[in-house]
């Protein structure tokens, strides 16, 4: 994405339990995150980032601001986007514990444009995590979202020949000319960029490694 | 979903493609390409098509495929992109720290016998030295130097006690037992596989398949299976096909056709620059002396020399595993070992007792030095690695010592139960054999047509099987000790155990 992430609040997990969370002994499966947006820009949902935390399976359900979205009452109704995904595919074991997960639009189950609020339903069945939660949550809005000032569609007059004959008669190289032969080192340079190898060039000594007495720890 | 794998493999795509451009394949395939254009049958209309022909029938596509297979199986698929470095070395936070507090132990114990013995850890050898050892270099076995004082930094049980230890803190690890401690010495959850899912995965291991090991044996008439077996492998060779090498041996390699099925399946061709770069390291070794040297000496003496079967080899293990110390290609490999190097600018492998035993049984296969140098160098960096890092990944050390226990619990869990009781707990024993991967425990047929499914499958996981197929096999006797002495002395002889029978009866014809 050409776009950096999102601008929002995320809150820390909150388990959902019967009873009293301090007293009681039985851990919680169950914990939400949520996650709020700025009022004022509704995001359109590109992508969802995060590094998994022992979380077994994950939904998420949205809030827009969009008119069919509000119910009855006035108040905005919440969507679910995203149903049980597995994280962890056997949440005893280790396997995807601490894995990166990315969501992109096209795997949710809804429309995720104008989105002012989100929520993140995570469950972890298995007893033996003490903790389980998602970090370096990222939302990511779609490119489609950016602005474009009027005045880049504004393109300037091209030159025309006469000005190009005055400027050789001065003794000011042909403009033409130059730019093809720098366009023709940009593509060069493009090209070295480009074939960039991960093979090994070969051995090289460095002057004075062989000559030590100690190995360092960091 | 069906993007996620789209995007998946343009992103392998491109990552072998990165690996491979400026590779010499790379350059002869160029070369190969800009040749064809004198040949009659590349007309210029359809440059592209009759170019991809020309390769293809000469057999250069064959190589790149090999290639692109090797690259494959080596490194790992790729991650996520937002994932650093550290996460593809090893995704769990906490074995991370503990591969580096044990990487810290070993340098420091290294450290403290340099400055112990006042040697430093390299020098330049002087010139006169340099002609003595280029003059000896294919009988350093005579040399007798004085290494009563060096000691091997490690051994296997130090590293077993370092595993044992291993805590995951977001797991609930209480002091009661209770249903979430295992029973045996390894306390990680890993996932790893039950007999199921592993009957599924060595299904060509099956009762109804031929194997070598089994059906080459002296009673049973070649025509059935041997000879066939034979000759589909001489056909494999022919095609040099990598995939279908690894495929074959499977069932195990003929004799005549091991040295060569192994090469093909590593990708090693001993091209001529590969025998120039084993020069260049051999002419390291000559002009610089490592403290490392010393404990390879001290360990080849130690181990392989003592060793019916490999002490013949004593010279070429040295000529391999000199060179192995200052090989910087190794380097490589740590972007997907879970262990890191020490800051020095010479490679940091630091040997271990029992080091020298990866490499005799090569010694039977591949007599040029070169050849076999780089047949061991692709081993290490595909699967001996694994045995000595600590890791989460299924063929690690951790995951093969766990799944020899569970599998030992589901499936003679009165055997478990009593040698636990009488303070022989099973991993104590068996880990030994499993960080060594059997060699020098096993005769050295049995133990190639072992390496032969490792190679096949591109997994360890059958070195934890074939560990509680033996438990298994000697289950009467260790049912009758009262000490883990006694235990391992019934387990001490494994030199005349047959390998493929054991794991045959273990995954597909024990009644559970």
């Amino acid at each position: 994405m050409a776009t950096g992430p999102a601008p929002c609040t995320v809150r820390s997990p909150v388990a959902l339990q019967v009873g009293d969370v301090k007293t009681d002994l039985a851990r919680p499966g169950v914990a939400v995150i949520d996650v709020a947006l700025p009022s004022a820009q509704p995001l359109d949902l590109q992508e969802i980032i995060f590094k998994n935390s022992y979380t077994a399976f994950l939904t998420v359900r949205v809030q827009r601001c969009r008119p069919c979205d509000v119910g009855r009452d006035g108040a905005r109704k919440w969507v679910t986007c995203l149903w049980n995904h597995c994280l962890m595919p056997s949440p005893h074991t280790e396997a995807g514990s601490q894995d990166y997960f990315s969501l992109s639009r096209h795997q949710l189950l809804c429309d995720v444009d104008q989105v002012t609020a989100m929520r993140l339903i995570l469950r972890q069945p298995s007893p033996f995590w003490l903790h389980f939660t998602l970090e370096e949550l990222l939302l990511y809005p779609s490119a489609l979202q950016t602005d474009f000032p009027s005045w880049l569609s504004y393109l300037a007059p091209s030159r025309t020949p006469i000005s190009i004959t005055i400027a050789c008669l001065q003794g000011v190289p042909d403009p033409e000319k130059v730019s093809t032969e720098v366009q023709q080192l940009w593509v060069l340079t493009e090209m070295i960029r480009a074939n960039q190898t991960a093979a090994r060039i070969g051995r090289f000594d460095v002057d004075g490694c062989y000559d030590i007495n100690l190995l360092s720890y960091t | 979903m069906m993007l996620e794998q789209d995007t998946g493999l343009s992103l392998a795509i491109a990552q072998i493609v990165q690996r491979l451009k400026g590779s010499s394949l790379h350059s002869q395939l160029e070369r190969q390409a800009r040749g064809s254009l004198h040949k009659p049958e590349i007309k210029l209309e359809s440059l592209k098509e009759d170019i991809k022909e020309f390769l293809k029938t000469s057999g250069w596509e064959k190589r790149l495929q090999n290639a692109v297979y090797s690259e494959l199986n080596v490194f790992p698929s790729p991650c996520h992109p937002a994932a650093p470095p550290e996460h593809i070395k090893e995704p769990l936070v906490y074995m991370r720290k503990a591969q580096g507090s044990w990487e810290k132990r070993i340098l420091k114990s290294l450290n403290s016998m340099c400055t112990e013995l006042s040697i430093p850890l390299a020098r330049k050898r002087p010139i006169g030295e340099q002609k003595e050892l280029l003059n000896k270099w294919n009988e350093m076995g005579t040399d007798e130097p004085d290494l009563t004082l060096f000691r091997p930094v490690y051994a296997p049980k130090d590293f077993l006690e370092v595993l044992m230890n291993l805590r995951n803190p977001n797991y609930e690890n209480g002091d009661q037992p209770s249903f979430r401690n295992h029973l045996g010495l390894i306390q990680v959850p890993l996932k790893v596989k039950d007999i199921p899912e592993l009957k599924d995965y060595f299904s060509e291991l099956g009762l109804n398949t031929g194997q070598l090991g089994i059906d080459d044996s002296t009673e049973v008439p070649p025509e059935l299976f041997e000879n066939e077996h034979i000759r589909v492998g001489q056909t494999v060779l022919t095609e040099q096909d990598s995939a279908a090498a690894q495929q074959y041996v499977r069932q195990g390699c003929p004799t005549a056709l091991r040295a060569e099925l192994w090469a093909l399946i590593l990708n090693i061709s001993n091209q001529p620059e590969d025998i120039l770069y084993y020069e260049q390291l051999k002419s390291n070794v000559i002009q610089h002396d490592l403290l490392v040297d010393s404990l390879i000496y001290k360990d080849v003496k130690l181990t392989a020399s003592n060793d019916d079967y490999y002490f013949v080899f004593e010279d070429y293990l040295y000529q391999v595993l000199l060179c192995f110390s200052r090989d910087t290609s190794v380097l490589e490999h740590f972007s997907y070992n879970s262990a890191t190097p020490p800051k020095s600018y010479i490679r940091g492998v630091i040997p271990f007792h029992g080091f020298s035993m990866y490499v005799a049984p090569l010694c039977f296969l591949y007599h040029e030095p070169s050849k076999l140098y780089q047949i061991f160098r692709e081993m290490y960096v595909r699967f001996f690695f694994r045995l000595h890092s600590i890791s989460s990944h299924p063929s690690g050390i951790v995951s093969l010592c766990l799944l020899f226990e569970t599998l030992l619990q589901t499936h003679l869990p009165q055997l478990f139960y009593h040698l636990r009781e009488i303070g022989a707990q099973p991993l104590r024993i068996s880990f030994k054999w499993m960080v060594r991967a059997f060699s020098g425990y096993l005769a050295t047929d049995q133990l190639l047509l072992l390496w032969d499914r490792i190679l096949g499958y591109n997994s360890l996981e059958i070195l934890a099987v074939l560990a509680a197929a033996v438990f298994a096999f000697r289950a009467v006797n260790l049912m009758e000790v009262t000490s883990l002495a006694a235990a391992e002395a019934v387990l001490a002889d494994l030199s005349t155990l047959k390998v493929m029978p054991l794991l045959q009866i273990f995954l597909f014809a024990t009644v559970t």
